[in-house]
């Protein structure tokens, strides 16, 4: 029984010495954001990487889960006689829910994770250290610009994903199941209000963005340099960003939300 | 470099798109305004709003023309609701509002009725003639309690014998 | 100096002369790298004292260490070249970050610095097309690029045929000679290190050994002697190791230095 106490103990210490390392490196990079040069051809050529790169993945899956609403929408609807207010289901669920959360998650596997390989590669390849030796600091140089591209590129990607998804709930209600197309407009215009919903929607994929970029680019930087080392850290990255994005959401939307 | 430039004009073409999106969604969708706050402002009170909710639209013959900004209990206890209509809107002092439902079980929003006067309402005045929420629950418990005993409900008094 | 559980380093004292190569030797273990990462701050000593040119750098804080960095240049074992840059950016890149030249003197310096290691025509190609002789070229290359006053070289011959071998000696030794650059090279290649070392220090198990390479040739030292020996022998060691191990007769030992 001590044992166990003293076990939990130590995890819950190594828990929170872990949030203070994170938020230390979180504080370092802010630290030298504020400072010249900008970096901007490396933040660039990051945003290529999460945002363009990602593209083709978060549209397809906007449309494909788009459709999967529309029609779980319509069958669950048509039984109370509601089918009309397809347009408001399909609208609500993706911008306060589906759009900033899958958004997020996708974004973990794709980009989060070959973040989190590049920078431990680099770091087992001893290119870290060679920046340090020429006086520039990794976390300026390499971490910063990854960190920032997906807290940016994340919103964006998030909100073609809606797009794209109320496109997809469009074309199932009102291409297959025959629902006026005005009526679906009108019910989901209605139902969303940019205060309550899409203000909240865009906070959320924003706090998702900088949690991934966050933890993909310390994950990277903590590693152990060997080939397993970066693996395992790949694999944590994907993990704890996930669930750290599943918390979060609950969190934001019991504080923001009505 | 060539490389860099076809990147960074996917990148912006990227953003681009995203940033489509994101006023798609705020605008078009979500109902932001982008005008400002101008607009005519005025009040009307009620005895029963029955379900109206701040953003609920204004509407003068089926048109939207503003929304309600802000509903208060006033001295008096009735409910004091804001209204923010559009700038260029010219209401008639005598003019009145109804709180009206969309279809029978839909939300509330406000009907304005414009009256005939020459003269107009100015920012922060109110509208004289209101008509409250019909509550459904009310409506419907009269119509069934009148249906049951028809002949004592409808004089109020026993059916005499004519002689 | 300990990594984790492992003390390395116990007790060492030595100097490095400027003006002249010194070569740090030692079996594998011994700290030899430890060395090269304290002087250039990688790595901070537990106890002691590190100087660099009169300062005392043990407690420097990474902000203060990169002044001094601008003096060091370090050349790493597998090169440390940013993967995602040509040669031609990987060598201008101190120069972008630390010096205010026009993009026409920096590629002007990053010809001049090729041609002194023979490398031409080199400019576009990425680091993972480079031969291993190239890399190591390359490198030393970088490490150039800033004229430090220290060289700081870390296993300038692993992995190379001896032509090429031969070809790195040779180009530092010409720095040395032409420029009366400071080098701190960490080898376990005896015949190179006999013939280009002013001085020698000798990381033993048990204490450091420093010296002329002919005084160390000529020691009595026990110690000193099995280990030039066991250098030397090394193949033939291998080969013995490796036959009683398949025998299962043998515990197999690391054999002394490889």
């Amino acid at each position: 029984m001590a044992v166990l106490l003293r076990r939990l103990g130590h995890f819950v210490g190594n828990v929170i010495e872990g949030l203070g390392y994170i938020a230390a490196f979180a504080g370092h990079i802010v630290a030298v954001t504020v400072r010249p040069p900008l970096r901007w051809r490396e933040f660039l050529d990051e945003l290529f990487k999460v945002g363009v790169l990602s593209i083709l993945i978060i549209c397809v899956s906007g449309l494909a889960v788009g459709m999967v609403l529309g029609l779980q929408g319509y069958n669950t609807l048509v039984r109370f006689g509601a089918e009309n207010s397809l347009g408001a289901v399909v609208g609500l669920s993706l911008i306060r829910e589906m759009g900033p959360v899958l958004t997020a998650l996708l974004t973990t596997g794709r980009a989060g994770s070959s973040v989190t390989a590049e920078i431990g590669t680099m770091k087992a390849t001893e290119q870290l250290d060679g920046l340090r030796m020429m006086a520039v600091d990794p976390i300026d140089y390499v971490i910063r610009p990854k960190a920032w591209a997906m807290a940016v590129a994340m919103p964006l990607l998030s909100a073609l994903f809606i797009v794209m998804g109320i496109g997809g709930g469009y074309v199932v209600g009102v291409g297959l199941m025959g629902i006026d197309s005005g009526t679906f407009l009108s019910s989901l215009e209605n139902a969303v209000d940019f205060h309550d919903d899409v203000a909240g929607s865009i906070l959320k994929s924003v706090i998702f963005g900088t949690l991934v970029g966050l933890i993909s680019t310390y994950r990277g930087y903590t590693a152990t340099p060997t080939s397993v080392g970066v693996s395992a850290a790949t694999t944590s990255t994907v993990v704890l960003a996930s669930v750290s994005v599943l918390i979060f959401d609950y969190f934001i939307t019991a504080l923001w939300g009505v | 470099m060539n490389a860099s430039s076809t990147r960074d004009f996917l990148v912006g073409l990227f953003v681009l798109a995203g940033l489509l999106a994101l006023a798609y969604l705020s605008f078009s969708i979500g109902g932001l305004q982008y005008k400002g706050t101008g607009g005519l402002t005025v009040f009307a009170t009620f005895d029963q709003i029955a379900g109206l909710k701040p953003k609920a639209p204004v509407e003068i013959a089926g048109v939207k023309v503003g929304q309600v900004t802000a509903i208060r209990l006033d001295d008096t206890y009735r409910a004091r609701v804001d209204l923010n209509l559009d700038k260029d809107l010219r209401l008639p002092v005598d003019s009145s509002a109804a709180i009206v439902t969309a279809g029978i079980l839909g939300d509330r929003y406000i009907q304005l009725s414009p009256g005939a006067e020459g003269s107009f309402l100015q920012p922060g005045e109110q509208i004289a003639y209101t008509e409250s929420a019909l509550v459904m629950e009310r409506l419907i418990g009269k119509f069934l309690v009148n249906v049951g005993d028809k002949p004592t409900q409808q004089d109020g008094e026993t059916p005499k014998e004519i002689p | 100096m300990a990594y984790g559980r492992r003390p390395v380093l116990r007790g060492v004292s030595c100097t490095f002369r400027p003006g002249a190569i010194s070569v740090v030797l030692g079996g594998s273990g011994s700290g030899k790298s430890t060395i090269l990462k304290l002087i250039g701050g990688l790595l901070r000593a537990q106890a002691g004292r590190v100087v660099v040119g009169r300062i005392d750098i043990t407690r420097f804080k990474e902000s203060q260490l990169y002044e001094v960095r601008r003096r060091l240049g370090m050349m790493f074992q597998n090169g440390a070249l940013l993967d995602s840059l040509s040669v031609l950016e990987n060598l201008a890149f101190p120069l972008r970050e630390h010096s205010g030249l026009s993009r026409a003197e920096i590629t002007a310096r990053v010809h001049e610095r090729l041609a002194a290691v023979g490398l031409e025509d080199v400019d576009d190609l990425m680091p993972r097309q480079l031969s291993g002789g190239m890399v190591k070229r390359v490198a030393l290359a970088r490490a150039m690029m800033q004229d430090p006053e220290i060289l700081l070289v870390d296993e300038p011959f692993s992995g190379l045929d001896p032509l090429s071998t031969k070809l790195i000696e040779a180009l530092l030794v010409r720095i040395n000679r032409t420029l009366g650059m400071t080098m701190i090279v960490v080898s376990h290649h005896i015949p190179s290190t006999m013939r280009m070392a002013g001085h020698v220090v000798l990381l033993l198990p048990d204490g450091v050994v420093e010296g002329h390479p002919t005084a160390l040739q000529r020691s009595e030292d026990v110690r000193v002697r099995r280990f030039l020996t066991e250098e030397t022998d090394t193949s033939e060691q291998i080969l013995a190791h490796t036959h009683e191990f398949e025998a299962g007769e043998h515990t197999p030992q690391r054999p002394g230095g490889a």
